[in-house]
């Protein structure tokens, strides 16, 4: 071992390919912002149930590939954001607030339950959710006000003509994903995604090293809560009716799984990805009911046991790339240290979450 | 005869290379001390030979057969037994469940429970107490206890003495020389360099993955084997320089 | 309804209960896996059932001794094809791919038998509908009383195996510590295999007591293994016992439900398994570690 390191490696954040991912995200957000103006009814509401599909995919991430936690209960938070929207437009709150609002209420609901079900263990908490979701249905079939699985209809929408009703329906989606994705984002570059990987490599390793564990877990729970909420309130929007049973239908997991899975967990790009295919296969598959969902739970046992990292996590291994700047990359200098054995010199090694 | 002969392994503990083109081959019979600091791959090599760690290169021959890709229960049917460091008693199980499980390979021989027992009498009245309640040397005695019920011919004991007061070490290497018959061949990984010494009739030293010195323990003395354990040279002083 | 009629009833329910957990519990105690497949593979096996009794006309006696055996035989091959694979993801990968598992076989049974719903009490003449009245004037059914004996002889048959013999012996080690227990020369993997193969056994048997004592239909799995999951978690999951006691526990908490609400027999299920999980939270280690004992140890 010699004495001072002439040349420290450099730490950096940015590298070339993220500039520019980072810039098309932006200038593809941008378009998605004008579409309404130049889309088809059709095209808008198809775009609309995209949007929707991304939320609940970086929301089930967010919990599952960077929390460590498989839920299979997120279609609680569906199931309740719609019914909190519903509760309040009857109140008499206007609907787009009320869908904020309602997201909001869901999130507080959901520190409770988490302080409970965040000490079990990956196996009960998947189940356990899964629980919560069973008990959450029953208990909104309880209000008399949703008839029972008959169901009930969001008529404060009917205020708005039909045009009006897609393009800000669109608009909230939008809006929600794009905030929703900016905010993993940024917990990403901050210290909860340095915790968060710590935590799936070692729990107990990282929690010995001052890893705020449990915070992490709670803040990620919430965040996913309010995030499915939030898709269950852009859901009622869209479809305008309610059904608990369609809402609270452990199906929505299944749509989750498949998407982060397909995608690549605990990856940031992969649940995206895995939303856009899902999107795909359901519009050319869905029509065929049964053959569909067989396909979906196939895809996604194939997936968890020969690419358990998906499609984007595979690649990113695989090409070492990373679009969006997540992690940390270390610069060598051209003179390396005498004795210590390097790996390659000038070399850029991505050390990422 | 030789019964084991190891040529060129390698084998990797997560990405360290753990264990780097070792040689190495014993007759029957015979005591080899392998000695180094911690970190060597001595453990490694030991869980190499047993079968629960994958070898990346090299050979393995046992009695002649390449084992290099048998399973571990297949190497315990064979007659290799590993007592591996830290004990590693299942704890929730009895003194005789734990020693009655070192038979589940199958293999025919003269060790049964009763006699394991005899030969260990502290464990007769232990019998059914959980190994969670035993003390450090009558864990260690249920431990080579377990895997005298293989019938095995290769013998490794891997950090006997990690954990145990110097008595209960003692007892532990008289137990070891009663029991060890001149057909059991013995390879022992031992902090203790006097007590690997007396033991052994050969000594390997191990430094970073590969064998640096081996040698007939009586013709060796103890500066020798420090100065290969410890990759230094020592000047007249005792004081090691680079 | 007296109070003690009330209790009984839910008691025996949770005799199914028991056996339907059985196979959970000890797939989980001895690979730590939860197989989220659990209640639609009950539900195939009276699937399978139904369709050979119905068409083969096969006695269902005889179809018993079949087809627990073929389950097992079934458990032995997913082992080898899923589970040995999912072992080695992770924590993650085992609860994903079983889940996918179950949407496969839910959607595949729908797809074969249609949205009718079945049932297995046909092949068994009165049966399901004998009862035995105890005094008090309380009338328990003769097929509660066997599931519940039935449960009771599976999970005592487990712990005898579990403890006085050889291949228990090596179950065991291998839960506890696996890589010691590879070191010693037990053949994990076809201990693994064994395991799952007897959880199957037990699944099946589970499947047509649930055949016979209700209809079920393609997409009854879910809540089976809800109820089965609630039954091993209150029971403490790893405690052989604590799956009969956490069984009638839910059985009870139902039966009592149901009385107060119509809705209330899932409610209440589902609210206490919640209090009990809750209790575990706050009452500490204590009681923690008498629910939790190591079930194979139990």
């Amino acid at each position: 071992m010699d004495g001072k390191d002439e040349n420290p490696p450099q730490v950096y954040r940015w590298t070339k390919l993220s500039i520019v991912s980072v810039t098309s995200v932006a200038v593809l957000q941008i378009a998605f912002a004008v579409a309404p103006l130049f889309l088809g009814a059709n095209a808008i509401e198809r775009l609309t149930t995209l949007f929707i599909y991304g939320i609940l995919a970086l929301m089930w991430n967010a919990l599952a590939g960077y929390g460590g936690l498989v839920s299979v209960g997120q279609q609680a938070f569906f199931g309740l954001g719609a019914y909190a929207v519903l509760r309040l437009c009857d109140f008499g709150v206007s609907v787009f607030p009320a869908m904020l609002l309602a997201a909001v209420l869901v999130a507080l609901v959901s520190v409770p339950i988490g302080l409970v079900m965040l000490r079990l263990r990956v196996g009960e908490f998947a189940v356990g959710m899964w629980v919560v979701a069973e008990l959450a249905h029953l208990l909104v079939n309880l209000d008399s006000f949703i008839q029972g699985e008959t169901g009930t209809s969001l008529v404060a929408m009917l205020a708005f003509a039909p045009p009006q009703r897609r393009a800000f329906t669109y608009w909230a989606a939008l809006a929600t994903m794009v905030a929703l994705a900016w905010v993993v984002f940024a917990l990403l570059r901050a210290r909860l995604g340095t915790a968060a990987q710590a935590i799936r490599d070692n729990e107990e390793a990282a929690s010995s090293v001052g890893v705020p564990v449990a915070a992490t877990k709670r803040t990620l729970f919430i965040l996913s809560a309010f995030g499915c909420a939030a898709a269950g309130a852009l859901w009622v929007a869209t479809t305008i009716s309610f059904q608990p049973k369609a809402y609270f239908s452990v199906q929505w997991s299944a749509y989750m799984i498949f998407m982060v899975l397909v995608g690549g967990i605990g990856t940031f790009e992969g649940p995206v990805l895995g939303a856009v295919l899902f999107f795909a296969v359901e519009t050319l598959f869905g029509s065929a009911g049964v053959w569909y969902m067989i396909g979906l739970g196939a895809t996604a046992l194939v997936f968890s046991l020969l690419l358990p990292r998906g499609i984007w996590g595979t690649l990113e291994q695989r090409f070492a790339i990373q679009l969006l700047p997540v992690g940390y990359f270390l610069r060598y200098g051209s003179t390396s240290p005498k004795r210590a054995p390097q790996p390659r010199d000038n070399s850029q090694e991505p050390a990422k979450p | 005869m030789t019964l084991l002969a190891v040529q060129g392994l390698c084998s990797a503990h997560g990405l360290l290379q753990a264990v780097r083109t070792v040689d190495l081959s014993l007759g029957e019979g015979e005591v080899l001390a392998l000695v180094g600091a911690n970190g060597a791959g001595k453990t490694t090599l030991l869980r190499t030979i047993a079968g629960v760690h994958r070898a990346a290169a090299g050979r393995i021959f046992f009695d002649g057969t390449d084992i290099t890709h048998f399973a571990p229960h297949e190497r315990v049917a064979r007659g290799i037994a590993l007592v591996p460091e830290g004990r590693r008693l299942f704890l929730e199980m009895t003194v005789e469940e734990n020693l009655r499980v070192g038979s589940a390979a199958g293999r025919k021989g003269s060790w049964d429970l009763e006699r394991v027992l005899h030969a260990f009498s502290m464990l007769q009245r232990l019998r059914k107490v959980k190994a969670t309640h035993l003390s450090g040397g009558q864990q260690q005695a249920t431990a080579i206890g377990r895997a005298l019920m293989a019938n095995p011919r290769l013998l490794l004991l891997d950090e006997l003495s990690l954990g145990l007061s110097p008595k209960a070490i003692e007892s532990v290497y008289v137990s070891l020389r009663a029991l060890t018959d001149a057909q059991t061949t013995i390879i022992l990984v031992e902090q203790d360099l006097q007590r690997s010494l007396s033991f052994a009739g050969r000594v390997a030293c191990m430094l970073e993955g590969q064998i640096v010195a081996q040698g007939r323990a009586n013709e060796m003395t103890r500066e020798q084997v420090m100065q290969h354990y410890f990759g230094a040279r020592l000047a007249a002083g005792g004081a090691p320089s680079v | 309804m007296s109070w003690a009629d009330l209790i009984i009833q839910g008691a025996l329910l949770g005799g199914y209960y028991a056996l339907l957990a059985g196979g959970l519990s000890f797939l989980y105690g001895v690979m730590r896996i939860i197989n989220l497949a659990h209640g639609s593979l009950a539900v195939a096996t009276a699937y399978v059932f139904w369709a050979m009794a119905e068409y083969w006309q096969l006695q269902p006696l005889l179809l018993i001794l079949v087809l627990l055996p073929l389950m097992g035989f079934v458990g032995w091959c997913l082992y080898r094809l899923v589970f040995e694979r999912s072992l080695h993801g992770g924590a993650l990968i085992p609860i994903l791919s079983t889940f996918g598992l179950a949407t496969v076989l839910d959607n595949v049974l729908f797809q074969n038998f249609g949205a009718d719903t079945r049932s297995l009490a046909p092949y068994f003449d009165t049966l399901a509908y004998d009862s035995w009245t105890l005094p008090g004037d309380i009338i328990v059914g003769q097929l509660a009383v066997i599931e519940f004996a039935l449960a009771v002889a599976v999970l005592g048959g487990l712990h005898l195996l579990l403890t006085r013999t050889s291949v228990g012996r090596q179950i065991r080690a291998t839960s506890e510590d696996e890589d010691a227990a590879r070191i010693v020369g037990v053949n994990t993997r076809r201990i693994h295999a064994l395991a799952t193969a007897m959880a199957f056994g037990i699944i099946a048997a589970a499947g047509i007591a649930l055949g016979l004592r209700a209809t079920f239909d393609a997409y009854a799995g879910p809540q089976q293994l809800i109820f089965a999951f609630e039954a091993v978690v209150m029971g403490g999951a790893g405690s052989l016992w604590g799956t009969l006691l956490g069984g009638v526990t839910l059985g009870i908490a139902q039966s009592v439900g149901a009385r107060i609400n119509p809705q209330g027999f899932l409610i209440a299920g589902h609210v206490t398994f919640l209090a009990v999980l809750l209790a575990r939270v706050y009452a500490g280690d204590r009681l923690r570690a008498l629910l939790a004992a190591r079930w194979l140890h139990s």
